[in-house]
């Protein structure tokens, strides 16, 4: 049976382990080089305190192929539920094979079991391959990467680690599954990438923010969470404070999952009157004073001066996040999670093959 | 061993509809048996169920004493040809005889290869690209090679030919003397199996009407050709299958282990094919009835 699901299988596993080795070639040829040159960076960066600049400088150059290759690793499971997965049952149905492979003298369980078991290893391997040698190549990128790229940040967390092995299980078995239930490939095909997009979206809006309890905590306003400040309205009004909902001070890469700036008692500053700063930043509206002071235009201290004064006022930013420290227990958990849809479905599927698919 | 498939009150059911329902039979071993009736009457449902392809509704049946494909064993011993007699289009016709030999325990290579040779079949030929009755021969050679007690043929030859056909029966029946096996084939074609059967079931609207040794059948089943009359004048203890009426003439078939020696009646001879056309008629006739009280 091993041989059966070999001959049938070898065409597609040969193609996607040449773009695997021509990948993961690239990868190995550049990596090295791109991890000397942050190396190189930090080194220069560090004396004179300059590395924020560095880091927007560095990723900014290579922003392309990090989104790309992030894009890959995202996209890889849904391919392999569309091309291996759906097709694997519906193909036999539809050519009426099922009904000579299931009269040789091997139950349909075991038939299932080989299918399953090859072509899922298969899966489980390529996505675990392009997945290791992404997050090895992009490295110095996740250090150095926007607050919005984040390595806990949902899109990117997705594409790291472990978890693309989970997902690529997964899909696999959710289009087998979709297969068996509807019995024709391009039904079975589109019903997988609806489910499994549904899924790789719920996932980390509604059930990765909970996997542990986010830390909230405030912190001082400064230069990584305030994006802006400006002066509102006619002289002598409020200044306008952007603040980012992405980034807290001291935990790059964590996932920020809510942000709002609290007045010195504590209390949540209400939304700004309209004016809207740069992405992912809210407006929020100071009364200090912007005729005399640090906030004074006509000072001409500079935004770090004004910020220093909002802060010295007992202005906070208040964050719920997931730092980055609890990235690998967080592979950990979500690579389970899929696992154990994987084996929900797997056994609605022998289910169903054994009763004969009627 | 002399019973080869039991079944007692077999149904299948595709959603709200029957597909067989109330199948009661017994096949005894050592027959080519012909399942015969009109398309949708359950004859695939039938095999299906006995060859484990698909887990009846209700009722229960057992071929050569299990339960159909529940063990590697029992899939062994049952060999099974489906509709249209698939075969893998990507796998080349030595690939298919390698799957046989890897999935099978009791695989006969050599004679599945001298089959092969002996059919004029290409070993390299991907099956994709062979005809309609090589593809038959080469699901038949599977069929054949894994040494099964029994082999299920569902419309083998619906597919093909004239003389595809007849070159494809005669193999069966040529497979069939030289390994003692029993055979039960599908057709709506009766005379496909009036060639090669000696034993009948009749399946209409997915009940069984009749099962039983072809020359038994025809001998205790008549027509009767005779002046109008009711059936009910008909003398007891014969079954009427069918009748027709013209205006002074009513043809009656019937089925009777007694002699006729009514000389108000002209007795003749069945053909097969008459006896299996008088069964499907008989039930047309019941079915119209049937609806006609019910609009009453």
């Amino acid at each position: 049976m091993i041989w059966l699901t070999w001959r049938q299988f070898r065409g597609s596993a040969a193609m996607t382990a040449a773009v695997l080795v021509v990948l993961t070639a690239v990868l190995a040829l550049t990596g090295p080089d791109l991890a000397s040159r942050y190396a190189a960076g930090i080194a220069g960066c560090t004396p004179d305190n300059t590395c924020d600049d560095f880091f927007d400088r560095f990723f900014d150059e290579h922003q392309i192929p990090f989104l790309a290759l992030t894009l890959v690793v995202l996209i890889l499971p849904a391919l392999v539920g569309l091309f291996w997965g759906a097709p694997l049952i519906t193909r036999e149905l539809e050519s009426a094979t099922h009904l000579l492979v299931w009269n040789q003298s091997i139950t349909r369980g075991r038939w299932l079991a080989v299918k399953l078991g090859v072509t899922g290893l298969a899966a489980t391997v390529a996505a675990g391959v392009c997945g290791l040698a992404v997050t090895w190549w992009s490295d110095p990128l996740d250090k150095s990467a926007v607050p919005e790229m984040a390595q806990m940040s949902p899109l990117v967390f997705s594409a790291r680690g472990i978890a693309p092995m989970g997902y690529a299980a997964f899909a696999f078995v959710l289009g087998v599954t979709m297969g068996v239930l509807v019995r024709r490939t391009l039904p079975a095909m589109a019903l997988t990438l609806v489910a499994f997009t549904a899924i790789q979206l719920a996932m980390p809006l509604l059930v990765r923010p909970h996997l542990m309890p986010p830390v909230t905590s405030t912190f001082e306003l400064g230069r990584t969470n305030v994006n802006g400040i400006v002066p509102q309205g006619q002289e002598g009004g409020a200044m306008q404070l952007f603040l980012s909902t992405s980034a807290v001070p001291g935990h790059a890469g964590a996932w920020v999952l809510s942000s709002d700036l609290v007045d010195p008692s504590g209390r949540t500053v209400a939304g700004g009157d309209g004016a809207s700063g740069p992405s992912s930043t809210i407006a929020r509206s100071i009364p200090v004073s912007t005729t005399s002071g640090p906030c004074a235009p006509s000072r001409g201290q500079g935004t770090d001066a004004c910020t220093a004064e909002i802060n010295r006022l007992g202005y906070r930013q208040q964050a719920t996040y997931q730092p980055i420290e609890r990235f690998w227990p967080f592979q950990w958990i979500e690579t389970g999670i899929y696992a154990l849809l994987t084996l929900g479905l797997t056994w609605l599927c022998f289910w169903r093959v054994r009763r004969g698919l009627s | 061993m002399t019973t080869v498939l039991r079944a007692q009150a077999l149904g299948k059911k595709y959603g709200r509809r029957w597909a067989l329902r109330e199948c009661t039979i017994d096949i005894p071993a050592g027959h080519v048996v012909g399942l015969v009736g009109p398309n949708g009457a359950g004859k695939s449902t039938l095999l299906k169920l006995a060859s484990g392809q698909l887990e009846p509704t209700a009722g229960g049946i057992t071929v050569l004493g299990g339960r159909p494909g529940s063990t590697p064993a029992q899939l062994a011993k049952v060999g099974f040809v489906a509709q249209e007699t698939p075969v893998y289009a990507g796998l080349t016709v030595a690939e298919h005889l390698r799957l046989g030999a890897r999935l099978n325990p009791r695989w006969d290579d050599g004679m599945a290869r001298e089959r092969i040779a002996r059919l004029g079949l290409v070993p390299a030929h991907r099956a994709g690209k062979l005809s309609g009755g090589q593809r038959a021969q080469l699901a038949l050679t599977l069929g054949l090679a894994k040494r099964p007690d029994l082999l299920i043929l569902d419309e083998p030859a619906a597919a093909l030919d004239p003389l595809a056909r007849h070159e494809f029966l005669q193999g069966l029946m040529e497979a069939d003397v030289e390994h003692k096996l029993s055979v039960v084939l599908s057709s709506h074609l009766v005379s496909d199996l009036e060639r090669v059967c000696d034993y009948l079931i009749v399946l209409v609207d997915s009940r069984v009407q009749i099962a039983g040794k072809t020359d038994h059948l025809l001998a205790t089943h008549h027509r009767l050709t005779g002046p109008r009359r009711d059936p009910d004048l008909l003398p007891a203890g014969r079954h009427v299958v069918s009748a027709r009426h013209t205006d002074r003439q009513s043809t009656y078939v019937v089925r009777t282990g007694a002699p006729i020696h009514d000389p108000a009646w002209r007795v003749s001879r069945l053909s097969l094919e008459d006896l299996v056309l008088a069964y499907m008629d008989g039930r047309t006739a019941e079915r119209r009835r049937v609806a006609l009280e019910v609009q009453g």
